[in-house]
């Protein structure tokens, strides 16, 4: 089956999301779909899985135009989504994930759960998609749940397969396994859209690849003929430097300690286990690992957000086990949460409200019981502009900035005053290369000026690009360390590490 | 690690433990003193086919062996712990405490025990109705705080059209109004996305309005208008012979049938149909629903509208299924407590039956009470069924999971 874009624009109110975009999709293909994160592409898939209705355009499947209503009548058409945030329903059970919609039933519309099981069963061998068809999604690892994302769009009997950003959520070797499974797919004559931000991953999975720039596609081409930095700048639209600049590694003395560490989360589960490390004055330390094993549990606990049931905390030599989350921002450490949108901002102050969040009770922003607003707006006016935060104006709301500026906004917040430990979650999650390399340069200044910078990523890349020395964190412990300004170490070692193959 | 784990639920445990103890002892010493004589409960009438003889309990010795359990359930959760336990010995120990307190209060009398059972089971039937209806828009992630006056329009409707033309009528009209509600329900807060809470209270405040005045100008005016015909208790061939089962489970009228056949059909609905795991989708994640071709606004239009049938018919049973006419705000928020008991009843149609049940007995123990002339005075025992729905949605109930998407209006992109 072949499906044509012909001439797609999509405008939410004055925004154009897409605009005139063409594109061919053959069968046994994959096209690779490559652009920064807020370039479109997810718009247009959108379009072309019936999620949107376009402006203006027209969808051709094997040349004759078809309008899709919904969702629905893009399924019937042979085209299935796979989303990066994954459409499964977590208390339900494979099985019944996969034939929502499109249930088997027999008398007195009773599902027929044994067929289904049966189907998911037969799907699962015919393309190597391992899964059990009665475990409940919510126990299963990320993984898992993408294979039964696909399992769910094979049968619909989908000839075009959409995958939205798919390796995000992967480790190194569950994207070797991934684009195994691609490949038999595209075998099987299926069409594979594949969407994504990293270069690596395009370049070993396609057959053609077309950039999205803004909306608009600026280019296509061969992989086997394009460079790395050939598509990076036609991602982006100007040369791109991959590489951080950064002193020479000088680390001091101990400035974080941690001893023994143990943290449950919310519904009693062990999230970190017995953990100890150290952070040096003038190192980065980053802590590599899947998401899910622990990291968040940490981040939060050393800033105070979290109550640790055993083990101890040292910040330069004081116990700050128990400390508030005040006392430490008073200490001069500094924490970029992992979710910017839920606890690094409020959407709906400011920007220079949201800039004064962790200070507005002191001077100079206090003034009895009230606030210098006037100060206060001068100040993050400044800040703003220092650390490239681009606002119409510091009156604007949080919300309405693009995720880059947002989290350039708490980055500005958190760095800009005297600090000497930078706790970093997943700090350039979800951002446009411009802003990414911004947030590192500036990750890269603050253990330059000599603070402890810990930064925990499921972004393997970042963390190789950034740390001094790389801890892996499995089921809540630290099971490998590397030393890279010691001896090189590649990805597929410290991948093997994230999937616990060290323990 | 699991030390530490082990560590807060021992606390627990022990508090548990403490609670028990407590109730021992308070039921030594303020009960027993009192209980001369011996408690008599009737369970069969003179009528019956099969008679059963009477249930007479010495009324000290019971209080203190009740008690004593108490300490040893209250004493071996202290010392002991045992974790697994903890939840079924304080349900355990509350029924004994219940027993205890029933039978100092019968102490010296005789009172009907089958009666009381019975009257459980009909004061269960609004609760359990309200209760489903909250399951069925709850399932769909419509919170639904109108049940109460969707009870009340059933209510008013039930006597009103039965007054005109016959109960059957009566009750048809009592359905059709709580359709009526649940569909204004979901335009408000679907199609309209209104706050949940707010449009719910409105149709609360609406219905409780309009009926009031109309009860009040009108029916006192014609009293014909509000004077409908009552349900019969439907006798079950040979069932209804069965000594004590017999009059509780089989010789009630539609009303309570009605209520265990809907939580029945609800419980296939929702987990062994198409519709019904595509309800539940709706309510737990609406976006990968739409994904796949299911409209989430009809989905919802169509379940909120049928709880607002079901509880239609709960109200109905106010006025058709008991006294035969209407009065001001008669419903007494028992639409509300039906919300606990779909909490108590964690979501599930069945659950939320016998969470009803839970609360019917409580309704109906406080009126026996009050009948047996105990020195509490009545507007204590009233209370009991509040306060049991207090106790059992904070403590027992622990952390229950509502429909992840409860409460959320659905914006389609």
């Amino acid at each position: 089956m072949q499906v044509e874009l012909r001439n797609i624009t999509k405008r939410f109110g004055p925004v154009v999301a897409n605009k005139d975009v063409n594109l061919t999709i053959e069968p046994g293909e994959v096209l690779g779909l490559l652009g920064e994160n807020g370039a479109g592409k997810s718009t247009l898939m959108n379009v072309l899985c019936g999620l949107y209705e376009p402006t203006e355009g027209e969808i051709l499947i094997d040349g004759r135009p078809v309008a899709f209503k919904g969702p629905g009548d893009a399924i019937r058409a042979g085209i299935g989504m796979v989303h990066q945030h994954f459409m499964l329903v977590p208390v339900f059970t494979v099985a019944e994930n996969v034939i929502l919609g499109i249930e088997p039933v027999g008398r007195f519309d009773h599902l027929d759960l044994k067929a289904a099981r049966a189907e998911v069963k037969k799907l699962s061998t015919e393309y190597g998609l391992t899964v059990d068809p009665d475990a409940t999604i919510e126990t299963l690892p990320v993984g898992v749940q993408q294979r039964v994302e696909i399992i769910k769009v094979l049968f619909r009997e989908a000839d075009v397969l959409i995958l939205d950003e798919p390796t995000a959520v992967l480790t190194p070797q569950e994207v070797d396994e991934f684009i195994q499974i691609v490949r038999s797919l595209c075998d099987a004559g299926k069409a594979i859209v594949f969407i994504t931000h990293k270069l690596n991953e395009i370049l070993e999975i396609s057959d053609r690849i077309a950039v999205i720039r803004r909306g608009e596609i600026v280019g296509s081409g061969d992989p086997k003929k394009l460079t790395r930095p050939e598509l990076a700048e036609m991602m982006v639209g100007h040369p791109v430097d991959f590489d951080v600049a950064r002193a020479p590694f000088a680390p001091k003395e101990v400035i974080l300690d941690i001893q023994g560490l143990t943290l449950v989360r919310d519904d009693g589960a062990v999230a970190v286990d017995d953990l100890s490390l150290q952070v040096h004055s003038g190192e980065v330390v980053g802590i590599a690992g899947v998401q899910g094993n622990g990291q968040s549990a940490l981040i939060e606990a050393l800033a105070g957000l979290r109550r640790p049931v055993a083990g101890k905390v040292t910040f330069d030599g004081t116990d700050i086990t128990d400390a508030s989350a005040r006392e430490r921002h008073r200490m001069g450490i500094a924490h970029i949460p992992e979710d910017r949108q839920r606890a690094g901002l409020i959407g709906n102050f400011t920007v220079a409200e949201n800039m004064v969040l962790d200070s507005y009770y002191g001077p100079p922003f206090a003034k009895g019981a009230g606030i210098n607003w006037g100060r206060v707006e001068e100040e993050a006016a400044a800040v703003a502009e220092q650390y490239d935060v681009r606002t119409p104006s510091v009156h604007a709301a949080a919300a309405h900035l693009s995720g880059g500026n947002q989290q350039k906004l708490v980055v500005a917040r958190e760095l800009s005053r005297d600090t000497r430990l930078v706790i970093a979650g997943q700090p350039t999650r979800g951002l446009d290369v411009g802003s990414i390399a911004f947030i590192h340069e500036r990750l890269m200044a603050a253990r330059d000026e000599g603070d402890g910078v810990l930064i925990v990523s499921s972004e393997l890349d970042e963390i190789m690009a950034l740390s001094d020395r790389i801890l892996v964190m499995f089921k809540g412990r630290i099971v490998a360390e590397y030393a890279p300004h010691e001896a090189p170490v590649d990805k597929g070692t410290i991948g093997l590490a994230m999937a616990g193959a060290a323990t | 690690m699991t030390v530490l784990l082990d560590k807060a639920r021992q606390r627990q445990t022990r508090i548990t433990g403490i609670i028990l103890l407590a109730l021992g002892a308070l039921i030594a010493v303020f009960l027993a003193p009192d209980a001369s004589g011996v408690a008599t409960f009737r369970l069969s009438r003179p009528t019956d086919v099969w008679p059963v003889p009477n249930l007479v309990v010495p009324g000290g010795a019971f209080i203190y062996v009740a008690s004593a359990f108490l300490a040893f359930f209250g004493v071996r959760l202290f010392l002991r712990g045992g974790a697994k336990w903890s939840a079924r010995l304080l349900g355990i120990g509350l029924i004994i405490a219940v027993a205890a307190f029933l039978v100092w209060a019968t102490a010296g009398k005789s009172f009907s025990f089958t009666g009381m059972l019975q009257a459980s089971l009909v004061r269960a039937v609004p609760i359990a109705l309200g209760g489903l209806a909250g399951v069925l828009s709850e399932r769909v992630a419509v919170v639904n705080i109108g049940i109460e006056g969707m009870l009340l329009a059933g209510a008013f409707t039930g006597a009103l059209v039965g007054s005109l033309a016959g109960g059957v009528a009566g009750l048809a009209a009592a359905v059709a109004v709580g359709g009526v509600f649940g569909f204004v329900l979901a335009a408000l807060v679907v199609t309209y996305r209104m706050d949940q809470i707010i449009a719910g209270v409105f149709i609360n405040l609406f219905v409780l309005g309009l009926t009031s005045y109309i009860s009040s100008q009108v029916f006192q005016e014609y009293r014909a208008l509000n004077n409908a015909p009552v349900f019969r208790a439907v006798e079950i061939p040979i069932l209804s012979d069965l000594p004590v089962l017999g009059p509780v489970l089989f010789s009630q009228n539609i009303f309570v049938y009605g209520a265990f056949i809907l939580a029945g059909l609800a419980t296939y609905y929702l987990f062994h149909t198409r519709h019904g795991l595509r309800a539940r989708a709706v309510g737990e994640h609406p976006r990968a629903a739409d994904t796949l071709g299911i409209d989430v606004y009809r989905t919802r239009y169509v379940n909120v509208t049928v709880a607002g049938m079901v509880a239609g018919f709960g109200g109905a049973w106010f006025t058709l299924g008991s006294v035969g006419r209407f009065d001001e705000g008669m419903t007494g928020g028992r639409g509300f407590i039906g919300l606990a008991a779909m909490i108590f009843g964690r979501w599930h149609p069945v659950g939320a039956l016998l969470a009803a049940l839970v609360f019917g007995f409580a309704d109906s123990l406080q009126q026996k009470l009050a009948l047996l002339g105990t020195p509490i005075p009545s507007e204590f025992l009233a209370m009991a069924p509040y306060i049991a729905t207090i106790v059992v949605v904070a403590g027992v109930v622990g952390r229950a999971r509502a429909p992840a998407a409860d409460g959320k209006p659905y914006v389609k992109e």
